[in-house]
């Protein structure tokens, strides 16, 4: 007969009082929780029955009943936080034994709503990695920055893998993104390498940081799961450029533009940026399938994805199919890791430059006009034919082109784990991978289209295929030698190879007659060769030592410059499990580590830099002598001496947690060193057959903090509510550019439009790389800026390029991300706020665009942008700082709320529904629609939407 | 697996080219394309030379820019940054547009040293290529030691004291010694007078090529210019010069302005041009450039210029406008000018109606008046005259003037009438003995020359292009033109060469 059981349940180390701990009896539904005192009381109906104590953040208890009525019970906090295992390269590692920095994500902490792309899941949730998204083009891909760059003209992405393949960074034709093909619902965790003690296993290629994703995997003796997932989500401009109204520009018109000029005016009042910009509706299907058939674990996951762009007439769908098998033979002694998978992806791109062209197109004009050019009005000359210098029909622009591309990708890998027999702990490990992708499309304009017209139309088809090969083997040997501590050594070899290939084809117009000739195919290819090898020695769980090296060899150098070796030495304290911080009950983990590593870069564009090479021209460039013309053979510049870039950095940073997993985070502090720093930098005229070189010349810097916190405010099993915040602060400094001279203006970058090859910053000894370099604005006593006059900064009376200067830059000097994470009950909310700070935007849809000058183009007007009316400027001034704005932000990333229905109809079918906002609102001071602009130069930028997505989950 | 040895495809290491002397030719087209096209790719794509717009930094377009924007002759009205300080003569050695020229003119130097170093009579039997074949490669090394004189005399006339390189530098890292100018005059001389025997007479070789009346004529302008280069006269070598060329059977062009159209790869008159074709040798500078940057407006809707539409940026400024007897071509030629819609002033440079347009260069066929069939775009198939038989006569007429012997002040009158009755059409534009002065010389070449990329070097020779006895609209910074210091007559090295090699010191004023 049934009887009550009472009792409190406390916490073992502090004694406090446990509320809402889950009290049930194992094998039934019965149970309860205990009360705001920790007391709880239960009804048992015989002795054998087991009381299961559970909560979160603590290890769960079972006591069997017998024949106690009250029944105490101290639950011990999970340590669960420090025994998570993260992956590193070539293998795992427990969290606690890290002594480099890691940052991982899981599934449960990606970010939520329409997510296409696999970076986008993360993006704000890690302290050091900035994500800026490309544009709001659906599928485009983001900027990763981890920790900034360390490169000025080499590459400044972090190398990414994928199950174990690295993959190459390139895009290929016809898809936006190359992370593009990985259906973000397939992936179950993030690890992020950051310091050098981490990546430099990967050597060359670890410089910026390396990013591993482990996809989702079936588990041993798991039941069938299925599980279905719709989503349907709409996106909505938010801003658009504030340009002069209709009535304004009429006004502006009349006062300013010469009577022949504004004769030009129509008499309609159109937006153009209401016309080019759309609610776009996506769907976004997945289902996947998980279980395990004798004892063989396997995942089949499909996914379709339909998805419009803001911009009219963008569209991406995305087919994406999955299988991973990871069996264990030989009682386990062989484990197998097989995934492939594959994706197909259709695009229509819209002509992006419909995007300036509505910010500038008369507004006094009509959309339509059925004697314009295939039914668009267009600006045209006397004769009919369209005016070739002014903007295009925006609408006409989307609605005329069409660039379609189809690429398809698959990648997979074969890992066999052997632990070999005749020696304990010793293992082999041999992963086969491939990743190979085709890229085609065509972008068609029409003879009736403005831009097709004097040509009789254009038909350009375009294609990239691109190869990747892996192989790599290695052993791993991990011994206890109990009091003398435990070792886990790794040494092992790699193999990759990369192969692209740029089939031409000849542009053709609509009768089939060549406008453009095919260029000349190249084949790029490039092959790593690598030797690594690994060592973890811990001593007592306390004292915790890594070292690797890795030594890499890459076709891309010369066989005296081939090989490179990329040493890492770390070292971690465990404080917290010292005598005199064993029994604290408040600081619970504290491990302090320190690093030293060097890494290199071998992703420096060119494939072939130190050959002497013949390039052969194409057909457009050839040379005429008498009646024949001839191809022409150029010789490259080349280096024979060009090496690695190498950076050394230092890391030191603690771990700590506080009160068993209430408080935990990281903080770190970097430095790293680019040293043979591979820049574009004019060489010595005379000396090459450039003028500008691809070489080894200086060094630059970058150092930073950055801090991660979580705090779990409350845990129970009614209520649980975590937040987190990540904050990072980073600079990168250029110490030298070249062998000589450092008092110089430096490489002139960042092309700005409003004019041919104007550029807008600079990489100069001593300043942050691209920083802005621009006049100083002089401006009157109202605060208006006086056109064309600017401060003669070096006195020699004559403002011109000498009186340029130095002012900010676009890289976010201090970034943060803040997330939370509340449910309750079968309620989940949660939000992602991130923000930038310390860097500055270039408004160069004003600065090319705010003047009078738009209403004196013969035979066109142009709209000027609105701060013509604070300027008055009457030509463009482009290298004004009136046009250099402070692009600091506060972005709501993603807003979500949640329902989990439990099981539904009566059946075992769970539902889960949420509904999100993406972007939901941006705090700024900057004048344009969005100062998240990677590289820092505002130029008709596809706006981010706000998107709004409601998803439902079926589980069984 | 440890093979890391991997071969471009598609391309040639330099060992494969010299091996085969079929190459040969295509490296040598390189070196003629090289004043013509901007890279690998036409119209553009995989370019020469970086840091610069890749079309904007094309050779003949950045020669032409620097000799004509801050002269009378022209103004443009973009604003591309250091276009506005060239229109005013206030730029400074950060001037992209000063640098993309110098760094043309080394790249051109570059490649003839090496295609130069690579075809030595060693290296060639070395590679055992047969005698016939090294007899026509020697021809075609003369043919590079041309066009790397011809871009020397450009760093000679434009910068003065310039790094110095020959085919003994081999390609790799060093600090190149900078020449003085006068030195540089002097090598200059040598090769020319060293090659010129060795050379394809005047007007035998294949078309586009470079032969003795293009020699020599390099060699003329180099004498005629003595003076400003080294101080020192040498009209008598410059008449030498130029009574072979004008004695090797070039005629004048009958109509002036056939001169300037898609067919003028026909004109008996031009003796070494820069070749284009607008299916075959596309870029966005040269003929491009010329023709689509000097229309604007309704000029194309009136005028066939052979291509669809106008870039709206050159114009001429009054000043030299006004030396023609009336703007519509009548009764002069040459003074075909576009006045419809707008106005002789240039009160703003950025407005392309401000100032009159030029009519001169047009993608047209002279029987058709039409654009050569083909695709329609903005390339042309017009070759830019870089040196024409008139030139020779008013060279002829200004060296004789200046005291040269070896020519009659009468045979000046003669040519110098010649090109008169071409432009008006007979006789009525004829000048008189007395009339024939160095003033009216400077002006005449003007009218005949004007946009052929003459004009700064001309005004240096006469002494009018700095200070305040001769000033036009714009010329130092002010609408009414103001005084701008001697130093101008030479442009400054790039300040990019000055860190680059720690060796060279600035040209003064800079």
């Amino acid at each position: 007969q049934e009887r009550t059981v009472t009792g409190k349940v406390t916490d073992l180390n502090s004694g406090e009082e446990l509320p809402f701990v889950n009290v049930s009896i194992k094998g039934t539904t019965r149970g309860t929780t205990t009360d705001i005192d920790g007391n709880y009381s239960i009804g048992v109906q015989s002795n054998e029955e087991i009381l299961v104590y559970s909560f979160i953040g603590y290890t769960a208890r079972e006591v069997v009943a017998g024949n106690q009525s009250v029944i105490d019970v101290q639950l011990e906090g999970d340590t669960k936080q420090l025994d998570e295992v993260v992956v590193i390269g070539y293998g795992t590692q427990r969290k606690a034994d890290l002594t480099g920095s890691v940052g991982s994500v899981t599934r449960g902490d990606f970010n939520v709503g329409q997510v296409t792309n696999p970076e986008q899941l993360i993006t704000g949730k890690i302290a050091g990695v900035n994500i800026t998204p490309n544009s709001g083009q659906p599928g485009a891909g983001a900027r990763i920055r981890i920790r900034g760059g360390s490169s000025l003209n080499a590459s400044n992405d972090p190398l990414i893998v994928i199950d174990g393949v690295p993959l190459d960074n390139s895009s290929i034709a016809g898809s936006a993104n190359p992370l593009n093909f990985l259906n973000p619902n397939d992936i179950e965790t993030f690890d992020i390498l950051k310091d050098a003690s981490a990546t430099a296993i990967y050597g060359s290629r670890a410089s910026n940081g390396v990013i591993l994703i482990t996809t989702r995997k079936g588990k041993r003796g798991q039941d069938l799961s299925v599980n279905v997932s719709s989503l349907m989500s709409v996106s909505e401009v938010t801003n658009t450029v504030d340009v002069l109204n209709p009535d304004q520009f009429r006004q502006i018109a009349s006062e300013q533009a010469s009577p022949a000029q504004q004769a030009l005016m129509g008499d309609a009042n159109t937006n153009w940026q209401d016309a080019i910009y759309r609610d776009a509706i996506s769907f976004d299907n997945n289902a996947s399938i998980s279980g395990s058939i004798n004892d063989i674990p396997y995942r089949v996951s499909v996914g379709y994805l339909d998805q419009n762009g803001v911009l009219r007439t963008d569209h991406m769908n995305r087919t994406t199919a999955g299988l991973s098998l990871t069996p264990s033979l030989l009682d386990d002694q062989l484990k197998i890791n097989f995934n492939i998978r594959g994706a197909l992806t259709r695009s229509r791109f819209a002509d992006q430059g419909a995007i300036g062209a509505a910010a500038v197109f008369d507004p006094t004009q009509p959309i339509r006009d059925p004697e314009g050019l295939g039914g668009f009005w267009e600006w045209r000359n006397p004769d009919g034919s369209p005016q070739l210098l002014s903007p295009r029909n925006p609408v006409g622009l989307l609605e005329q082109r069409d660039n379609r591309s189809e690429v398809r990708r698959s990648i997979g890998n074969l890992q066999l784990d052997y632990s070999l027999p005749f020696v304990e702990g010793l293992r082999a490990n041999l992963n086969l991978g491939y990743d190979i992708s085709r890229g085609e499309g065509t972008d068609i304009i029409p003879s009736t289209a403005a831009a097709g017209f004097n040509q009789g139309g254009s038909i350009s088809p375009y294609a990239q295929n691109n190869r990747n090969l892996l192989a790599d083997f290695y052993l791993n040997y991990v011994r206890d030698f109990g009091n003398a501590g435990r070792l886990d050594v790794t040494g092992g070899y790699s193999w990759q190879d990369f192969l692209f290939e740029y089939p031409q084809f000849p542009t053709v117009n609509e009768e089939g007659v060549e406008l453009t000739p095919a260029g000349i195919e190249t084949r790029p290819q490039y092959r790593l060769i690598s030797f690594f090898g690994r060592a973890n020695y811990n001593l007592m769980d306390k004292y915790l030592l890594t070292a690797t090296i890795r030594t890499d060899g890459s076709s891309r150098f010369s066989p005296e410059n081939r090989w490179g070796v990329f040493p890492s030495l770390a070292a971690a304290w465990r404080i917290s499990e010292e005598g005199f911080l064993a029994d604290n009950n408040t600081l619970t983990d504290f491990k302090l580590r320190l690093g030293w590593g060097m890494t290199g870069q071998q992703d420096i564009g060119s494939f072939f830099p130190y050959l002497p090479r013949y390039t052969v021209s194409d057909n457009a460039a050839r040379y005429r002598f008498g009646n024949t013309f001839y191809n022409t053979l150029r010789p490259e510049g080349y280096d024979r001496n060009i090496k690695w870039e190498e950076t050394v950095t230092w890391n030191a940073g603690v771990d700590y947690e506080f009160l068993n997993g209430k408080v935990f985070g990281t903080l770190d502090y970097y430095y790293k060193r680019t040293n043979d720093l591979l820049a574009v930098i004019p060489v010595p005229a005379g000396t090459n057959l450039t003028n500008q070189l691809f070489t080894n010349v200086g060094n630059i810097e970058n150092y930073g903090v950055e801090a991660a916190i979580n705090y779990n405010i409350i845990r129970t099993n009614q209520l649980d509510w975590t937040i987190g915040a990540n904050f990072t602060y980073n600079r990168n400094n250029i110490l030298s550019l070249s062998n000589v001279a450092e008092d110089a203006v430096g490489i002139l970058v960042g092309e700005i439009s409003g004019g041919t090859g104007n550029t807008i910053q600079v990489h100069t000894v001593g300043f942050q790389p691209n920083s802005f370099y621009v006049w100083q604005q002089v401006y009157n006593q109202d605060g208006r800026p006086l056109e064309n006059v600017y401060v003669d900064r070096n006195g020699d009376g004559v403002v011109n390029e000498q009186d340029l200067y130095r002012r900010g830059f676009p890289d976010p000097q201090y970034f943060f991300g803040f997330n939370s994470q509340l449910r309750y009950n079968n309620w989940d909310f949660s939000f992602v706020l991130r923000g930038n700070t310390g860097n500055m935007a270039y408004n160069n849809i004003r600065a090319a665009n705010g003047a009078y000058q738009g209403l004196r183009f013969p035979g066109y007007l142009n709209n000027i942008t609105s701060d013509i009316l604070q300027t008055g400027f009457q030509d463009y001034r482009l290298r004004s700082d009136y046009y250099l704005e402070d692009a600091t932000f506060v972005r709501m990333e993603n807003i979500s709320l949640g329902y989990n229905f439990g099981n539904i109809f009566n059946s075992n079918i769970n539902l889960r529904a949420n509904a999100t906002v993406q972007n939901a609102f941006l705090i700024t001071n900057y004048s344009g629609i969005d100062p998240e602009i990677p590289g820092g130069i505002d130029n008709n930028f596809y706006p981010f939407p706000r998107i709004y997505s409601f998803g439902v989950n079926f589980g069984f | 697996c440890t093979d890391l040895d991997l071969e471009p495809f598609n391309e040639l290491t330099s060992i494969q080219v010299y091996e085969d002397f079929d190459n040969y030719i295509q490296v040598l087209a390189k070196l003629y394309g090289g004043l013509a096209v901007s890279g690998q790719s036409g119209p553009d794509g995989r370019g020469d030379i970086g840091g610069q717009d890749e079309g904007a930094s094309t050779y003949l377009r950045a020669y032409w820019k620097l000799q004509q924007l801050p002269t009378d002759e022209a103004i443009i009205a973009w604003n591309d940054e250091g276009l506005p300080t060239l229109n005013t003569m206030t730029y400074s050695a950060d001037n992209g547009f000063i640098a993309a020229m110098y760094y043309r003119i080394f790249y051109q130097i570059t490649l003839a040293n090496e295609f130069i170093r690579e075809l030595s009579d060693e290296n060639m039997a070395s590679r055992g290529i047969s005698e016939a074949n090294q007899n026509t490669a020697r021809g075609y090394r003369t043919e590079a030691r041309f066009l790397r004189a011809l871009s020397y005399y450009h760093a000679l006339d434009l910068y003065g004291n310039v790094p110095f390189v020959t085919e003994a530098d081999v390609v790799g890292s060093f600090f190149p010694e900078q020449i003085q100018r006068r030195d540089l005059f002097n090598y200059i001389e040598s090769e020319l007078v060293e090659i010129i025997p060795q050379m394809v007479p005047a007007g035998q070789h294949e078309y586009a090529r470079a032969d003795q009346g293009a020699a020599r004529m390099l060699l003329a302008k180099l004498y005629l210019n003595a003076e400003v280069y080294t101080g020192e006269a040498r009209y008598t070598e410059a008449l030498a010069q130029l009574n072979e060329v004008i004695g090797a059977g070039y005629s004048l062009e009958p109509n002036y302005n056939h001169l300037f159209l898609a067919d003028n790869d026909n004109s008996p008159e031009i003796i070494f041009p820069i070749a284009f074709d607008q299916v075959s040798t596309m870029a966005w500078g040269g003929a491009t450039f010329l023709i689509n940057a000097a229309i604007g407006g309704d000029m194309a809707s009136n005028i066939n210029f052979g291509v669809p539409g106008g870039w709206q940026g050159l114009r001429i400024r009054p000043e030299v406008a006004n030396l023609y007897p009336g703007l519509n071509g009548e009764p002069d030629a040459r003074g075909w000018l576009y006045t419809s819609g707008h106005q002789a002033d240039i009160e703003s440079v950025s407005t392309f109606q401000d100032g009159y347009g030029v009519v001169k260069f047009r993608n047209v066929l002279s029987t058709t008046d039409a654009r050569p069939d083909g695709p329609i775009n903005d390339h042309v198939s017009v070759d830019f005259p870089m040196f024409r038989l008139a030139d020779a006569y008013l060279m002829y007429a200004e060296a004789v003037l200046r005291g040269g012997s070896g020519g009659s002040q009468a045979q000046a009158l003669t040519f110098i009438n010649e090109l008169r009755e071409r432009a008006y059409g007979d006789a009525s534009g004829n000048i008189a003995a007395n009339q024939l002065n160095l003033d009216f010389i400077i002006d005449e070449r003007a009218r005949e020359l004007k946009w052929e990329a003459h004009r700064r070097t001309d005004l240096i020779r006469f002494g009018r292009y700095t200070g305040g006895d001769y000033v036009w609209q714009w010329k130092g910074g002010s609408f009414n033109g103001a005084s701008t210091p001697a130093s101008r007559n030479l442009y400054p090295l790039p300040q990019a060469d000055l860190i680059a090699n720690p060796t060279l010191v600035q040209n003064q004023g800079y």
